[in-house]
């Protein structure tokens, strides 16, 4: 496998007519350490209420549903209404991230809480986010102890909690707030960054769009303003 | 996937006779168009983002050797592993290796063309084991047993009903008199059978839409969730990428992914793009214990520094087949291999021969609309000429279109002899109108001669030149 590893390597140089030394390596060294920004669309540099106003916008282009509430307090009842509107369990599986700990669960007794990943048999899950991207009405999610990657995929119908603060403008924006946050990743990404525009859908079958193909068919943003 | 490219005009053929396919085609092609002409006019920087995204993937093809360094270095920083494979057959080996390490039985594959083109999942079943396509495209055609048509609908050739029969035969633990009628139905009754596969599956297998040497990680684009399902629920990931996807930063990607749904689907974003760095982190509730990045070169750096470096900018978006007026009569398999419409025209005869694919690059009206709609800028027509020349210099053609293209290049140059040529066959077309050419009988089977005005274009020109001096 090594050997393949530098035929591959000198192949390339002999194609490209120089070797790789250590100016060239210098340069995309550089290059990775300045990850200088592209073009990036003027959509999404606008003030902080117009991106918060974009997101929500194109959050509902992808049949994700919002539901703006003023302060966490308010996120058991949105919560509690939502799955009551929908005919859905009262029951949660939780993302163990203290993030969420704020949130006065017991304003809604009936409401069934569990935490950890997702089983199998969980119909509903609620996490939070990393960040809301306007530019597409993105959500980043960031995996780790606290935040199982499984939530955002298994469960029917899953639940974001997000804050308004937490919306940037664009990609680049929230890859520098991650950025900024690497030391709590080991100088790492985390093992997974999911970036989720709506909910799972397919045009697999006569190119008709479908909802909830493999993950969720429903993909709920509960927008805290606070 | 065992090519018949060299069968590409029966193939066509036929594919011109499926009325099924016909149906299909002319279903999602005008579909595909609006969606992204629609998608291209909402960012006012598209046509900008086009121009960097080329820039981005030329300046890291012209550094391939290094950003393939620094990303192996990333992805070994991160707990992975990196498995470089010169060829189909050693990546094939390499998987079938991690695969038996793991003690797997069932193995999930999220969609990947790569896959396609080492044909794994032939190999894998002749190792033991379970491959289990999961995006739903692919998992119809897997259950048909057939090779994908287009590079991002795999089964966009088959209809519902198709899709019911053989979710019929094959689901045959389901109640027999259930309703297959319509897709909510398919894809509720596919999302059911595939749950059971993910849960048991010991490997999972992704491709990469792109790789990042800033971070070691790798990206997946996809709609439906089956991709995160594959990477986040077994033990083992495997990403299987070939060596050109990697681009050096987060902002480098963000510029190609903003190109890539929007080309694609006409979609602002996919509903998932995935970045995966190593394997689970400890305290990590879930996520794969083991990451493998096998990366494959198959032909392509040789690519490098040739006239066809240039198509290894492709995102494999598939814009250039759902606006080509070829693909959009034949399909995706009358190609015989794993890439079809005009990328297929130029990648093929470069990875499996142009003894075998060189009727590929003739299959087009060079019409223009693949180039004018890559957000890489690929000039696939003028490399589909660059086919057609290797197989003229290669002597690859039958002995009487060599012989006639040879006598029409040696009258070429020789200026008088052929306008006096030109002229004659002008006169004497004219008088006898449209007549029956045996050699010509290819063209004129579908389509008339036209009979010539009179005179010949030199006549013409020389005459208005010569009126415009006076």
């Amino acid at each position: 496998m090594s050997q393949s590893r530098s035929q591959i390597l000198a192949g390339i140089a002999t194609a490209l007519g120089r070797t790789p030394d250590d100016a060239r390596r210098a340069a995309a060294r550089a290059r990775i350490a300045g990850h200088a920004r592209n073009l990036v669309p003027a959509r999404a540099q606008v003030d902080a209420e117009a991106q918060v106003r974009l997101f929500v916008q194109m959050a509902l282009e992808v049949s994700a549903t919002v539901a703006r509430v003023p302060s966490l307090d308010a996120v058991p009842d949105a919560v509690a209404e939502y799955l009551a509107g929908h005919n859905l369990p009262a029951e949660l599986r939780l993302a163990p991230d203290p993030a969420l700990d704020p949130i006065p669960w017991q304003r809604r007794p009936t409401l069934t809480l569990s935490r950890g990943r997702a089983r199998d048999a969980d119909a509903v899950s609620l996490t939070g986010a990393f960040a809301g991207i306007a530019e597409t009405g993105t959500l980043m999610l960031v995996s780790g102890a606290e935040r199982p990657t499984t939530l955002n995929f298994l469960p029917d119908t899953h639940i974001v909690v997000l804050t308004a603060a937490q919306i940037v403008g664009t990609y680049e924006d929230a890859w520098d707030r991650l950025r900024a946050q690497s030391a709590a990743f080991e100088g790492g990404l985390p093992r997974t960054v999911n970036l989720i525009t709506g909910p799972s859908r397919t045009g697999d079958i006569e190119q008709t769009i479908q909802l909830g193909a493999h993950g969720p068919r429903r993909l709920h943003i509960v927008l805290v303003e606070e | 996937m065992h090519p018949t490219s060299h069968a590409f005009p029966e193939n066509a053929r036929r594919a011109l006779n499926d009325e099924t396919l016909q149906y299909m085609l002319a279903k999602s092609r005008t579909g595909f168009q609006l969606r992204r002409a629609a998608a291209a006019q909402r960012l006012p920087e598209f046509e900008e983002l086009r121009d960097q995204g080329k820039a981005i993937k030329d300046h890291a093809l012209a550094n391939l050797d290094v950003y393939l360094e620094l990303f192996e270095a990333k992805v070994t920083e991160q707990g992975g592993h990196v498995h470089w494979c010169r060829t189909a057959e050693e990546a094939r080996e390499t998987i079938l290796d991690i695969c038996r390490n793991a003690g797997a039985r069932t193995v999930t594959k999220g969609k990947s063309m790569i896959a396609e083109e080492i044909a794994i999942n032939d190999h894998l079943e002749a190792a033991g084991f379970i491959p289990i396509e999961t995006d739903l495209g692919e998992y119809i055609i897997q259950l048909r047993k057939e090779p994908p048509s287009h590079i991002i609908a795999p089964a966009f050739h088959v209809s519902k009903e198709q899709v019911a029969d053989a979710f019929r035969a094959a689901h045959t633990d389901l109640p027999p008199e259930r309703s297959l009628e319509e897709p909510r139905e398919l894809i509720t009754e596919a999302r059911l059978m595939l749950r059971r596969r993910f849960q048991e599956a010991d490997v999972g297998i992704t491709g990469a839409n792109l790789l990042i040497a800033e971070t070691g990680s790798t990206i997946i684009v996809t709609n439906e969730g089956n991709g995160d399902l594959t990477q986040t629920l077994p033990k083992v990931h495997v990403v299987l990428a070939s060596i050109e996807k990697v681009v050096p930063t987060l902002e480098d990607a963000a510029t190609v992914l903003r190109l890539l749904a929007r080309s694609a689907t006409g979609q602002e974003f996919s509903s998932y793009t995935t970045f995966s760095t190593g394997p689970r982190r400890p305290g990590d509730l879930d996520g794969p214990e083991q990451f493998h990045v096998v990366l494959l070169d198959n032909g392509r750096s040789a690519l490098l520094g040739t006239e066809f470096q240039e198509v290894l900018r492709c995102i494999r978006c598939g814009a250039c087949m759902n606006h080509c007026p070829v693909y959009g009569a034949v399909g995706g398999h009358a190609y015989g291999w794993v890439y079809p419409g005009p990328i297929g025209a130029v990648l093929d005869p470069a990875l499996i021969g142009l003894k075998e694919a060189g009727h590929l690059p003739n299959a087009s009206t060079f019409c223009g609309r693949c180039e004018a709609v890559c957000p890489m800028r690929i000039p696939l027509p003028k490399m589909m000429r660059h086919w057609r020349e290797k197989e003229f210099a290669e002597k690859l053609q039958p002995a009487t279109m060599r012989r006639g293209i040879g006598a029409w290049g040696w009258l070429a140059r020789r200026p008088a002899l052929y306008h006096a040529a030109v002229r004659m066959a002008v006169r004497t077309l004219r008088r006898v109108g449209t007549l029956p050419l045996p050699m010509l009988q290819g063209w004129t089977e579908h389509r008339d001669l036209p009979a010539p005005e009179g005179r010949s274009f030199q006549e013409l020109w020389a005459e208005r030149r010569g009126g415009s001096k006076r």
